[in-house]
């Protein structure tokens, strides 16, 4: 037994010693294994598009090797103004202060939309006072001055009735709950608390499809997954100039802007000393000219011919920098005025 | 060991109503417990079973669900536990032996007791955020297989630690003393005595370790572990996922066809996990039968 022993704790202490000479070894090997790998990072709403593309691509050119991670908008530029990536997917434009760090770091980037995402407002099939509601309803219900006051749906609109409302959305750490407090409130992240929230859009879909008096939002693919199970809510933004009266979420209405203030672009955004690099570049090309396609099918809504044509000409002239200065990121530009700016 | 002996006569009968009013309560607990298990690895197997096949496990991560597999993430997992488990047993056991057996009980040991007790409390991504600055940034490992194994490393040291040192402190006193009164120096007595006598106990607390870190997600996440890596990882310097990262992933897809993907996903980590505690308890077991 003791000679047993002795000999388990030598294989291990032996292994270990292996281990530690192998790291010494290969100390300067994270450099060039880094090289040939095209690495993107960022918003997990972007990764199916860009996993997507990635995988076309790799069919397209065997030996290529793309991978993709998803630590949120906010973590991917964070890695991205280190220089640790190579892309960055984005379900917002970059914010001043990512700007700022990235400009420090001396990271050249160009901005490329590259589909529609819209936000969905739900309810259940069996809710039938709501078909469409005023952006001005929906900021009563969802601004911070709402919590524990407006509770019943009588009080959004004259004659719904005297029921409890059952609120679902957003956690406040998703790209989605910025975006929606945005475009409705009025001001990122603020908004009422006494909701049941995740992270999870599959969570809001199970709780709005299984309460009559409830109300959610989310992603528009999830609408689209589960239309059987949920009614979707058209979105009146007051505003004739795009569309007169309320608008529902369709394939048509996200990418031709008239479903205001709930569509929104998404990007990806690519370092441009990393274009040097024919992996890189040619990756960036096919996620261009092909993405469009693939775009469909993960879920979201692809951009028109117009505005595809109009990122490609942008990427051509590399053109660096951001298109959302200052505060008008959804004002009424429309993204067409804006590329073509 | 001899059964106990029923209560005797003499015993009140309250007291002895109380004793087996508390055996059937440890009882349906107990059963509670794994009937809440059951319920759950036959949801999970019932949503899965149809995707499980030797394609999903040797296929790389797809937009469509039916193509997709888990080979990168279930390749990751068993590389990065695996140089976890190099990285972290010798330190731990090698920790846990100085402490218990040369360390003194003054004021300072016991001041490392105390932390390291607290530091097997830490949230996970406590860790995430050390390893992202020490062995990513700092020590420029990338977000390679070495950065997550160091990380998870970190995170099952203190309780590799603090079971070694139980297992140590329960091997009695006699046999040191018989090692000593034979002549023995104190590391001859802790390597040929002490460590094969403790062993079984070391054993399960590296077990325990082990089994948190392959199913943490937020600690690799933080340090930049991918989500999709269409290779299986080469060496300590490749990118890599890990089963719970594609696991969460597909959870949270909309279309329902992944669900199912990340149901078989689910019962492949289970099997992973039983796999590494079944290594344990056939080893356990060799040194018991050894040891007896």
């Amino acid at each position: 037994m003791v000679f047993r022993c002795r000999h388990a704790l030598v294989t291990v202490a032996f292994t270990v010693a292996i281990l530690g000479l192998a790291a010494c070894g290969s100390g300067d090997a994270p450099a060039t294994s880094s090289g040939q790998v095209i690495t993107a990072d960022g918003s997990s709403t972007v990764f199916p598009v860009t996993e997507a593309v990635a995988e076309e691509f790799q069919k397209a050119h065997p030996g290529a090797r793309v991978t993709v991670g998803s630590s949120g908008t906010g973590g991917g530029f964070q890695k991205f103004c280190r220089s640790e990536t190579d892309i960055s997917n984005a379900s917002r434009p970059i914010k001043a202060t990512e700007l700022e760090s990235c400009a420090k770091a001396g990271i050249d980037f160009i901005e490329l939309p590259v589909a529609y995402d819209g936000l969905a407002i739900v309810v259940h099939p069996k809710n039938t006072w709501v078909t469409s509601m005023t952006v001005a309803e929906l900021k009563r219900l969802w601004e911070p001055a709402a919590q524990g006051q407006i509770t019943r749906w009588s009080q959004i609109r004259a004659g719904w009735p005297d029921q409890e409302i059952h609120l679902f959305g957003a956690g406040v750490d998703s790209g989605t709950f910025d975006y929606f407090t945005e475009a409705i409130v009025g001001k990122e992240a603020q908004s009422r608390g006494d909701y049941t929230s995740s992270e999870d859009d599959n969570v809001i879909v199970q709780g709005v499809s299984g309460d009559q008096y409830a109300l959610g939002y989310f992603g528009y693919a999830y609408y689209e997954q589960n239309q059987d199970k949920l009614k979707r809510v058209a979105v009146d933004d007051e505003d004739p100039g795009n569309g007169a009266g309320p608008i529902a979420p369709t394939p048509e209405t996200v990418s031709g802007g008239t479903y205001r203030p709930l569509s929104r672009p998404i990007f990806i955004y690519a370092k441009v000393t990393a274009l040097e690099r024919p992996e890189v570049l040619n990756f960036v090309e096919f996620y261009l000219s092909k993405g469009a396609a693939l775009v469909r099918e993960v879920g979201y809504i692809p951009m028109t011919e117009r505005e595809q044509e109009l990122v490609r000409s942008r990427f051509t002239a590399r053109r660096t920098g951001t298109m959302f200065t200052g505060t008008d990121s959804h004002s009424q530009i429309t993204l067409e005025q804006r590329l073509g700016k | 060991m001899n059964p106990i002996p029923d209560p005797d006569l003499s015993t009140p009968l309250l007291k002895r109503i109380g004793d087996r009013l508390l055996a059937s309560f440890g009882l349906l607990v107990t059963l509670l417990a794994l009937v809440a298990l059951g319920a759950l690895i036959y949801d999970v197997a019932r949503d899965g079973a149809g995707r499980l096949s030797w394609q999903f496990l040797t296929s790389y991560p797809s937009r469509r669900a039916a193509d997709a597999g888990i080979l990168p993430a279930l390749a990751g997992s068993l590389f990065v536990i695996s140089l976890t488990a190099l990285i972290a047993v010798p330190l731990g056991v090698s920790a846990a032996i100085h402490l218990e057996e040369y360390g003194g009980r003054g004021r300072l040991s016991r001041l490392i007791e105390i932390n390291i007790s607290n530091l097997a409390g830490v949230p996970s991504i406590i860790y995430g955020l050390l390893g992202l600055g020490l062995f990513v940034r700092i020590m420029g490992m990338e977000r390679s297989v070495l950065a997550g194994a160091s990380t998870l490393a970190l995170l099952a040291l203190p309780v590799i630690i603090l079971a070694t040192r139980e297992a140590l402190r329960a091997v009695p006193k006699t046999l040191r003393e018989a090692s000593y009164a034979l002549g023995a120096t104190r590391w001859q007595t802790i390597w040929h005595q002490v460590l094969p006598a403790a062993f079984p106990g070391i054993l399960t607390g590296l077990i325990l370790a082990l089994s948190r870190a392959v199913g943490e997600t937020a600690p690799l996440i933080t340090i930049g572990a991918l989500t999709y890596v269409p290779f299986v990882p080469t060496d300590v310097w490749s990118p890599f996922t890990v089963l719970p990262i594609q696991i969460f992933n597909w959870v949270s897809r909309p279309q329902a066809s992944f669900g199912e993907n990340a149901a078989a996903g689910i019962v492949v980590l289970l099997g992973f996990l039983l796999a590494m505690n079944a290594v344990a308890i056939v080893l356990r077991d060799r040194f018991h039968r050894r040891a007896g």
